[in-house]
């Protein structure tokens, strides 16, 4: 059984964002816009990270012949995919687009490389920490009419029975979900905790294969139905007190504001 | 403009979350008929839909799917279920609150129907103009949706604060409808199942809806001392929240955890114990109305966010709050 997983090229976690003032900006690959990213610090999205380490553990458990490694978007992304090949993916596939990239687009994408693939799984993190979205995972499965686990804690995969079982973190705890193959996973942050690369894994990583498609190779229509308007820096709290004791705290939230 | 709005229910009752959904849905336009779609099985389902027809005089409608089918929340049916409803009504909008059941289901359902669904909206500027956060909040991005087909949005509840169900309006009461679903079909049926649910049933206030959290850090330093900040909850009636990296160390259940991969709250009061103040974490308080923040660390970014700080230990400070404050009557 193949797996595949896509991964995101994003501003990278630790980065402080900033909000570019100049309104009549180029338009750039979305979602960053309306957001510095030249010279910032660009990474793999770390949800992503999750879901190639979960593909790479179900390779070393012997329940996966092969991992690909998928990106989309400008040509930089290809570093991004030699970071997922440093960590271990068999290949990689680049579909190079220039313009902006919903998730409607995104995953028609995807499912079209599942369809050349033919994967058993599909392995994605549940949201980029650019956009924040948490939608193309739930879209490709829709997509392909396949079962969805997302936002998985736990992924148990049973080869004979052709099923995979997820446990996942929703808000009153965890649910868990049996999935037939061929099925869509999210990862949530607790599934597993991501090797780094080695460096004799990066230079390995060189001669691995990148395939590069392109929307039309693809039969892909890149068309959006939403536009970004504008982006804007959120509200700032006003600056409050530092307080030197317990008692002044209880008397600040009984008297001034009112909350017990 | 009409809009159908995705209810979550529980033990016979719509989930306050939901009503938000209304409110935002209200939003939308002065004239806006609200059609509220409920699905399950059995007689829970049907004391919830008498329950969500005087949720508000604004909702026009009620529908009710009833099959098994329903009975727990796997998106494969109920992404189906809206495509069909939507085709059928033929709405504008399709709404749903942005909680682990709404993330899951409607951006299926957006692909079911070749659109681009809107998560997390916190503002409805007009019918085709949404803001949402972005960056974990570090940025607000205006999005207008100009698609032919329904926009399906998803809404932060905490955006759209509603006031508790008077259930007692029974002179407003939407008819209940049942949905048709001979035309349903099983192609994706069991696919997916369910196991089982576990959870950490507490008499705490759900951290989504609670007026005031209490969260803990890492500087709590064990399962063991968490417990005070259960305490300090229990006195103040508040839901117990968490960071990640408490989460993370095994102090409490992951539902605890608040921030942009986590909850989203904004209580009245939001009281931060040993929490450092990571961008990920603020994320999913920073619109709480009253924040304090307690850390022996006098540089923590919590205290930016703060309007009441204190700079102390912990273990000394909450000892001392415990035995300070008025009890809750």
């Amino acid at each position: 059984m193949k797996i595949m997983v896509a991964i995101k090229r994003v501003v990278d976690y630790a980065v402080k964002i900033r909000v570019k003032s100049d309104k009549a900006r180029p338009i750039e690959h979305k979602p960053s816009s309306g957001v510095e990213t030249q010279n910032v610090k660009m990474s793999m999205n770390p949800f992503c990270e999750i879901a190639l380490e979960e593909a790479l553990r179900i390779k070393e458990a012997g329940m996966a012949s092969e991992v690909v490694a998928v990106t989309m978007g400008l040509k930089q992304c290809v570093d991004t995919l030699r970071t997922g090949l440093a960590m271990g993916a068999d290949r990689g596939i680049h579909v190079e687009t220039s313009g902006p990239l919903y998730p409607l687009s995104v995953a028609k994408l995807l499912r079209a490389l599942v369809e050349v693939e033919k994967p058993g799984l599909l392995i994605l993190g549940k949201q980029a920490i650019d956009d924040d979205c948490n939608q193309t995972g739930q879209m490709v499965a829709g997509l392909l009419n396949w079962p969805q686990g997302t936002f998985a804690s736990k992924v148990v995969l049973d080869k004979e029975k052709q099923v995979v079982t997820v446990d996942r973190e929703v808000d009153g705890g965890l649910e868990t979900l049996c999935l037939d193959l061929p099925a869509v996973i999210t990862t949530d942050l607790r599934l597993n905790q991501p090797r780094y690369a080695t460096l004799p894994n990066i230079m390995k990583a060189k001669s691995k294969a990148i395939k590069k498609f392109t929307p039309e190779d693809l039969n892909v229509e890149i068309k959006s139905d939403i536009e970004e308007v504008q982006v804007t820096e959120p509200p700032k709290r006003k600056a409050g007190v530092i307080l030197s004791s317990v008692d002044e705290l209880i008397d600040k939230l009984k008297n001034e504001a009112r909350v017990i | 403009i009409s809009t159908l709005v995705l209810a979550e229910h529980e033990g016979g009752a719509i989930k306050p979350q939901s009503v938000s959904a209304v409110k935002a849905a209200k939003s939308l336009s002065n004239d806006n008929p609200i059609s509220l779609l409920l699905a399950g099985s059995g007689s829970a389902l049907h004391e919830a839909a008498a329950n969500a027809a005087s949720c508000d005089p604004s909702v026009s409608e009620v529908l009710v799917a009833d099959s098994d089918e329903f009975s727990h929340p796997l998106a494969e049916p109920w992404a189906k279920l809206i495509h069909l409803v939507q085709q059928k009504g033929g709405y504008s909008h399709v709404i749903t609150a942005s909680g682990s059941f709404g993330k899951n289901i409607l951006p299926r359902a957006a692909a079911l129907l070749d659109v681009s669904p809107i998560t997390d909206v916190i503002e409805i500027s007009d019918p085709h103009l949404f803001v949402r956060p972005i960056y974990a909040g570090n940025a607000l991005c205006t999005v207008r949706y100009t698609g032919a087909g329904p926009c399906l949005l998803t809404i932060r509840s905490t955006s759209f604060p509603v006031s508790p169900i008077l259930t007692d309006s029974k002179s407003n009461e939407a008819p209940i409808t049942q949905v048709d679903l001979s035309t349903f079909g099983e192609d994706s049926v069991g696919k997916s199942r369910y196991v089982k649910h576990t959870s950490q049933d507490t008499e705490r206030p759900d951290l989504g809806n609670a007026r005031v959290v209490v969260t803990g850090g890492r500087a709590l330093k064990s399962a063991e001392n968490f417990k005070m900040i259960e305490k300090l909850a229990e006195k103040l009636g508040a839901a117990v929240g968490a960071t990640r990296a408490a989460v993370d160390a095994g102090y409490v259940p992951n539902d605890l955890q608040v921030g942009q991969t986590g909850k989203i709250v904004a209580p009245e009061l939001y009281m931060a114990f040993g929490v450092s103040g990571a961008i990920q974490h603020l994320a999913g308080m920073r619109d709480s109305k009253v924040i304090v923040a307690v850390n022996k660390d006098a540089e923590a970014p919590i205290f930016q966010v703060a309007d009441y700080g204190l700079v102390g230990d912990i273990f000394e400070v909450i000892p001392e709050l415990l035995e300070k404050l008025p009890e809750k009557k």
